[in-house]
């Protein structure tokens, strides 16, 4: 059997053993060995999720609704079930989840464990923000079960707390409620950084959910054009169009990255020029909020030796300068991804410990594995980001240095003291040695 | 065409079964559900309440189908709850440890009775009802293993092998009462009961993939149908090499 991996498919670790999980009450058996470490879809973009000791223990398996309150819209479910199972449900019903990370595949458990945010961030927080209650198993075989209104420390330790805390056994959430399942979408090209700041601005002022795609390879003048796109869920009396979920995938692994200086200026360009649409347009939900999930195991195309995300945040007073910077050092070193993705995140605090939002702007990339080359290029980044007080995000890191992660996460000490003992990590073994 | 509207599902809480039950009440079915495991069988049947409208049925009930005393019960209790029954489903079953079962007769004959005997029992009470009643379809999992004993599992496989028989049987007697009588046979389902097991290559199904294939049998009225269908072909190939040759094969 191929040792479960994340989805940017570094590193490569083998646990001593792998164990699926089928039932929520059930516990853990004795005899696997520990520290032992949740596996949900393993959409996450390191090693939150791996470990090279103890057991994995696989979620997939609690994959079922426990109850569902469709006037009010209150959700529980075992953390297994992933938010495409999820919106199944609810969506039909008028309900959708109120945040949302950009793949629907990841699991409930992993959403909370990672405090995922959406880009409706700068209007209503993250993920943790909508958790009503959740259970946590400890090894020592207690239950707790946790709510944002206790003062306790576990649910603000367990929001964000990349399973550290104990097993995520169910989530209770509150969701959104919608008339269908139908965006209105406006786009707008910008020319550069300046005018993104700008338009983006607005943008947040006036809609719900803001972000921006941006050509990080453009240099000079045009540095950091892109896309904007700005949406919020469609009206009530909408003339809606049909629409029917079609699917490609990257059915094999290719020896080398399909994405290189080539191919990525090339999609960049063209992905620039297309056909804007500042009057808007009805877009389905699917398309809008999971672009990537229609090209299944898109991750593929990276090849076998995988690819880095690089997600950093940068407080705002820093944010316009080093945003610049960061693109300026991309752009040089001509290495970049085919989604750099620009969004600033609202004030509202976290409720996590760990949790990665926070007021500023977040700049997302991946790069293709070139070993040493690309380290060191995200070590450049590492310094831009460091200088500008800012940090990266837990759940899409494979390298950070330990220092770069606790003068981000003041807090991990704090945290330190509900993690159960029985439970660990090698991204957490990684940055706290 | 049979309609799967009231279905009673035995040894609901197996993987296979789960699946089977969601796709089900996916297409509007209400449903009946004994499983052992009481704690398992609630979260499958708050589970499957929240997948459900509000006209459907979900009830179910904790037994331990071993005990064959419980089975008229259990069938008059899904009826009355589903208010008529147009299709079974027996799940139910264990994957024995053949290798400790070589060693120990008693656990051997308990497994048989887990895997033969209390599906035959049960087959038996419900054979008669659906014969009154004149419609409708039973359908049972039994298994490629039933097909031929192998060194391997033939205390499972001789289990299954005479489940496959007695519904061979029973589906001949209840042709002229218009109840079809469906022999599931999956090949390798990668379920909590394979866990031991090494699940790399293609012959490993995922459970709702064979209950896509039980349900479009149990409609269709199908007699015995391999699960998935290219199992029929492996299948063929085992039957029927000589004995001679077979008994050398490690398979």
């Amino acid at each position: 059997m191929t040792a479960p991996r994340s989805w940017n498919r570094l590193p490569r670790v083998v646990p001593d053993a792998v164990h699926a999980l089928t039932q929520r009450s059930a516990g853990v058996p004795d005899s696997l060995p520990r520290p032992l470490l949740a596996y949900g879809s393993g959409r996450s973009y390191g090693d939150v999720c791996l470990t090279e000791q103890g057991t994995l223990l696989l979620t997939r398996g609690l994959d079922r609704f426990i109850e569902f309150d469709p006037q009010r819209g209150v959700l529980r479910c075992e953390a297994g079930v992933t938010l495409a199972e999820l919106l199944a449900l609810v969506v039909p019903q008028g309900w959708f989840l109120p945040s949302t990370p950009g793949t629907r595949l990841a699991t409930v458990g992993g959403a909370v464990a990672n405090d995922v945010h959406g880009k409706n961030h700068h209007a209503v927080g993250s993920f943790g923000h909508h958790v009503r209650a959740l259970e946590v198993w400890r090894s020592d075989g207690s239950v707790i079960v946790c709510r944002p209104e206790d003062d306790n420390g576990w649910f603000s330790a367990t929001i964000g707390g990349l399973g550290l805390t104990g097993l995520i056994r169910w989530v209770e959430l509150q969701l959104m409620p919608i008339q269908n399942p139908w965006m209105w979408v406006e786009s707008q090209r910008f020319a550069n950084l300046d005018e993104f700041w700008a338009l983006n601005r607005r943008a947040e002022a006036r809609w719900p959910y803001t972000v921006a795609w941006i050509d990080c390879l453009a240099k000079g003048k045009a540095q950091g054009r892109g896309i904007l796109l700005a949406g919020q869920h469609a009206a009530a009396q909408a003339e809606l169009p049909v629409f029917k979920e079609g699917g490609k995938r990257i059915p094999v692994d290719p020896p080398f990255s399909l994405v290189n200086g080539l191919s990525l200026r090339a999609f960049n360009t063209l992905y620039y020029r297309q056909p804007v649409k500042p009057q808007g347009s009805l877009t389905h939900y699917v398309p809008y909020f999971y672009p990537l999930d229609a090209i299944q195991d898109w991750n593929r195309i990276y090849g076998r030796r995988g690819f880095y995300q690089y997600q950093c945040v940068i407080p705002p007073r820093e944010a316009e300068a080093a945003t610049a910077a960061l693109l300026d050092t991309i752009a040089r070193r001509g290495e970049g991804s085919f989604l750099a993705v620009l969004k600033t995140f609202g004030n509202k605090p976290s409720l996590g410990m760990l949790s990665f939002p926070r007021p500023g702007t977040t700049l997302a990339l991946d790069f293709p594995n070139r070993g040493n080359k690309t380290l060191r290029l995200l070590e450049e980044l590492d310094a831009i980001v460091r200088e500008a007080g800012g940090t990266l995000y837990p759940g899409k890191d494979a390298r950070m240095p330990a220092s770069l992660f606790q003068s981000g996460y003041t807090q991990w000490e704090a945290f330190s003291d509900y993690i159960d003992p029985g439970f660990s990590s090698r991204f957490w073994q990684r940055v706290t040695s | 065409m049979n309609s799967l509207n009231s279905v009673i599902l035995f040894g609901a809480t197996s993987a296979i079964a789960e699946q089977t039950a969601r796709q089900l009440v996916a297409q509007g079915a209400s449903l009946y559900c004994v499983g052992r495991n009481r704690d398992k069988l609630m979260a499958l049947i708050d589970d499957l309440k929240v997948r459900a409208s509000d006209q459907q049925q979900i009830d179910g009930c904790a037994a331990d189908l071993t005990d064959s005393d419980q089975h008229a019960r259990l069938i008059d209790a899904g009826e009355r709850a589903l208010g008529g029954i147009d299709g079974v489903l027996i799940a139910h079953g264990t994957l024995p440890d053949q290798q400790a079962c070589q060693s120990d007769a008693a656990l051997t004959r308990q497994e048989i009775e887990t895997n033969a005997l209390s599906v035959i029992n049960l087959l038996t009470l419900l054979a008669n009802q659906f014969e009154q009643q004149q419609y409708g379809v039973i359908a049972v999992i039994s298994s490629v293993a039933g097909d031929r004993g192998r060194q391997s599992n033939y205390v499972y496989g001789a289990a299954k092998g005479m489940v496959t028989l007695f519904l061979q049987g029973l589906r001949n007697r209840l042709a002229k009462s218009n109840v079809d009588v469906v022999t599931i046979k999956p090949g390798f389902v990668d379920t909590p009961m394979t866990a031991e097991l090494d699940k790399g290559g293609p012959l490993w199904a995922k459970p709702e993939q064979i209950a896509k294939g039980i349900i479009t049998a149990m409609q269709k009225g199908k007699g015995e149908v391999y699960l998935p269908w290219f199992w029929w072909g492996i299948m063929l190939i085992i039957k029927h090499i000589p004995e001679a040759i077979f008994k050398r094969m490690s398979l």
